[in-house]
């Protein structure tokens, strides 16, 4: 037995102890995102100790690591391959693992044009509460042989089990990229990346902060240059195009680092800007809003349910409840997944629904 | 292998064809005439008939009636009846499935979506479509066409198809290498569980709070919900579209251009391949202008911006004359493009021509593997004394082999099956899947038990215990039984090894 079968069989072990004493586990990668998602208590359980890329064939757009595999590592791998993980994975400043990564699921900038996390991913592998390891999903882009449950996975935040492997799907970098700057107001803001998301054009993120509105163009140079030319706009030089998309993704940007409560509003991208007086940074061609201040919960909540989207408490301000709730069809469902997937409620209680 | 504690109840998914004989009819069909208007509810043989098969034929099973609601509010009676008098009932879109995910149950409902068929929205601000579940895919895409929109996923059943079935498949079609699937197009849901209660997954939202129920729920074959309202996102149509058309004197060598295509950065909206088995059966139908003395045709599309185009159309032809293209053709215009399609679209209906019948597989294996499985597919041609025409959906590796037979011949129906069987088995050892994009439904129950161990599809029942808790929907469909599986590991001992012969044992 190799070093990873050694940590993967003392990872089987953990969980079966905490099965039959029904003891709460914490899983936990690099600790990026402690700060996202309900409060959670028990055991930790640290993944990081399994690692390492399992398969990487570049002509097949698959990579497959283990959970405690650093994604900067993975990154670095696929750029020597002209390579990337298409929904710019938010690091936080850190270095988060790739089962981070994805039993979170959050994804970057790129995530309106070329989709989310889950999107991504390919297959995976669960370690149950009996210790079992199962397989879902490949490492083929189409395969609908069962229930998805590796896209179940995604997001989950670790409540149906450990996440051990994963297979994502990789794209070839875009050729060429460049970033436009705007000086417009949210609503003109909101007004044209919408127009724009209509139109053929090789556009592949969008904000606003502060009367500024900023384009990215991604792919052939030819296509990047015609469509420059016919959205006008400043040109950002490449490095501060680079740090600004950056600072988005791993919320390094001033904006982030403000005092204070930050709320997350998921609305459709058409949505009216919203009418609050909070400082507002828009993303994803305007269906993702934050807010920072000092906000009411219930009015953020009902501003995001009136705009046809939810709300999520991120960081800061007081306790209660981070995700909006679900309805009592959708809890149902959420309730008997857990019973039957972890019938002792080992794994990460409470941390992606409270009680759950 | 231990089997974790699902708590499965196994005789909730006794396989189909041990189902009692509907002595129920009258019964039911009183209970649910009481609920419906009577032009909603058949029950005479004659009127079940149309309905006993989908597009695979060769598993038929009358129902004991059939229900064609037109509204939520009837649907939700009429599942909520169903629910109370412990009644199966299998959704139908418009038949066109492969795998008999349709089939109906013989002392169950078959739920027709025929009349959920309207398009209730397009939203061209917001790049969105909301349709019922009985749409039929291109009539979404010609609904959006006003606005410079499309919808992307287009099986080559797109004429027919409807959106829901799309959706309970997880449909792919020749432009999903660029586009995604069915899952990659589908904003959100509206349907029905088996208690008659309303649903919302998803929306017009991007994130939406809780487990990701809507992926679980896209590819899920009818088994966990009924689908009454889909929210679809609408691309902007690309300005231009060309395709290039190559010949190859090998198979192994157009494998290995397809691999090169990708690792060269370029993703293809589409990327075809033919053998010269399919090229010799579609041409004289189409007249698309295929090279006969070919053993492999390619066919690579790029869409974008004119200059865009350009720039990868040169960049697939360099590739492809550097692996050993042997003739190569660029479409010149709208009308030349359908007709390099037109074949491809039409490989099918073109195997149904020079055959009696043809069994269509549909396993996905890695894209570098494609020369090694046409080979093992030739042998076993030699085999089972059977034709196989292969057209696949190379660039992203989904292969569609043709298995050409006569029903009314002795024998070659079963040859047929256990050929199919045989290549849906390599698939999995090459490292792929039994099915890409047409599902499980009845036909590949079977090979389920190659792919997932006691412990996964134990795993799948629990998922389907989680939203359908009484067993009623589609059940015996997309999930072998444990029993089943052991008596198909019986009759069909594999090389002597277990399947994941890899796992650990524990």
């Amino acid at each position: 037995m190799d070093s990873m079968d050694v940590a993967l069989q003392q990872l089987r072990h953990r969980v079966m102890d905490a099965d039959a004493a029904g003891a709460a586990l914490r899983l936990r990668g690099a600790g990026t995102k402690d700060f996202y998602g309900e409060h959670c208590e028990g055991e930790l359980l640290d993944l990081r100790g399994y690692h390492g890329v399992v398969d990487y064939e570049p002509s097949e757009l698959v990579i497959t690591a283990r959970c405690g595999t650093a994604l900067s590592e993975l990154e670095s791998l696929l750029l020597q391959h002209q390579q990337f993980l298409a929904f710019e994975p938010p690091a936080f400043g850190g270095n988060p693992t790739i089962g981070g990564v994805i039993a979170a699921g959050l994804s970057g900038p790129r995530r309106a044009q070329a989709g989310a996390a889950r999107d991504f991913v390919l297959g995976a592998v669960l370690l149950a509460a009996q210790g079992e390891l199962l397989h879902f999903g490949g490492k083929v882009i189409k395969n609908v042989a069962g229930f998805d449950l590796a896209r179940l996975l995604c997001g989950s935040l670790g409540i149906l089990g450990a996440i051990t492997e994963v297979s994502l799907k990789v794209m070839p970098l875009p050729r060429t990229e460049q970033t436009l700057c705007l000086e417009i107001a949210a609503p003109e803001a909101l007004a044209l990346f919408n127009r724009w998301g209509g139109e053929p054009l090789p556009i592949s993120a969008s904000a606003w902060n502060a009367g500024q509105a900023w384009v990215r163009l991604s792919g052939a140079p030819a296509a990047v240059r015609a469509a420059r030319a016919r959205l006008g706009g400043e040109l950002l030089d490449d490095v501060a195009a680079v740090a600004l998309w950056r600072s988005l993704r791993d919320q390094t940007h001033a904006f982030f680092r403000q005092a204070g409560t930050l709320w997350r509003l998921s609305v459709p991208s058409a949505a009216a800007p919203l009418a609050t007086g909070a400082a507002q940074l828009i993303e994803w061609g305007g269906a993702l809003r934050w807010c920072a201040g000092d906000l009411p919960a219930a009015q953020m909540r009902t501003l995001a349910r009136d705009a046809g989207g939810s709300a999520l408490h991120w960081r800061g301000g007081s306790s209660g409840h981070r995700f909006d709730v679900l309805s009592p069809a959708v809890l149902a469902i959420h309730r008997r997944l857990k019973s039957r997937f972890d019938p002792h409620g080992i794994f990460n209680p409470g941390r992606l629904i409270a009680g759950l | 292998m231990s089997v974790p504690e699902f708590d499965v109840d196994e005789s909730r998914w006794s396989v189909v064809d041990e189902a009692p004989l509907p002595q129920r009819r009258p019964a039911v069909a009183a209970a649910l005439r009481a609920l419906l208007p009577a032009d909603c509810v058949l029950s005479a043989d004659e009127e079940l008939r149309p309905y006993e098969c989908d597009g695979l034929s060769v598993f038929r099973q009358q129902p004991m009636l059939v229900v064609l609601p037109r509204t939520e509010a009837e649907l939700r009676a009429v599942l909520r009846e169903c629910s109370r008098l412990q009644v199966p009932v299998v959704a139908r879109g418009a038949g066109t499935g492969l795998s008999g995910g349709a089939m109906p149950h013989a002392a169950g409902v078959l739920l027709s979506l025929a009349r959920f068929n309207r398009i209730l929205q397009i939203d061209p601000v917001a790049r969105i479509a909301r349709v019922q579940p009985g749409v039929r895919n291109l009539a979404v895409s010609e609904a959006a066409a006003a606005y410079g929109l499309f919808y992307a996923p287009d099986p080559s059943s797109q004429i027919a198809c409807s959106i829901g079935g799309n959706v309970a498949e997880n449909s792919g079609g020749v432009h999903c290498l660029k586009y995604g699937l069915t899952l990659h197009n589908v904003l959100g849901l509206r349907g029905c569980t088996i208690d008659g209660e309303p649903i919302e997954l998803g929306g017009g939202a991007l994130d939406t709070p809780g487990l990701d129920l809507l992926a679980l729920s896209i590819g899920s074959e009818g088994l966990l919900l009924i689908v009454t309202e889909v929210l679809l996102r609408l691309l902007p149509r690309p300005e231009l579209a060309q395709v290039v058309m190559a010949s190859f004197d090998d198979v192994g060598k157009a494998g290995e251009a397809v691999a090169a295509i990708i690792a060269a950065g370029i993703i293809p909206s589409g990327l075809e391949m033919m053998d010269r088995k399919a090229t010799a059966a579609v041409e004289p139908f189409v007249k698309a202008g295929y090279d006969l003395g070919a053993a492999a045709i390619l066919l690579a599309e790029s869409d974008g911006t004119p200059e865009e185009v350009a720039e990868e159309v040169a960049a697939i032809e360099r590739v492809l004359r550097a692996h050993g293209a042997t003739a190569m053709a660029v479409s010149g215009s709208e009308a030349e493009r359908l007709r390099f399609w037109s074949g491809r679209k039409n490989a099918f209906p073109a195997a149904g021509r020079i055959s009696p019948d043809y069994y269509c597989m549909d396993g996905t294996i890695p894209r570098n593997r494609l020369g090694h499985m046409l080979k093992a597919i030739e042998q076993m041609e030699h085999k089972y004394g059977l034709k196989c025409m292969n057209v696949f959906h190379a660039g992203d590796g989904n292969l569609h082999p043709l298995i050409l037979f006569d029903a009314n011949a002795v024998g070659e129906w079963e040859r047929a099956d256990r050929f199919g069987a045989d290549i849906l088995e390599l698939c999995v050892q090459l490292g792929g899947t039994i099915t890409g994009e047409h599902g499980v439904g009845v036909e590949k129950l079977n090979s389920m038990c190659v792919q997932f161990s006691p412990a996964e599809r134990a795993a799948f029942f629990a998922v389907k215990r989680a939203f359908d808790p009484p067993g009623l929907l589609n059940p015996g469909k997309a999930i072998p039984t444990l029993a089943r599986c052991a008596e198909y590991g019986r009759m069909h001992v594999r090389h002597g090894q277990l399947p994941h012969s890899d796992l650990p044992r524990f």
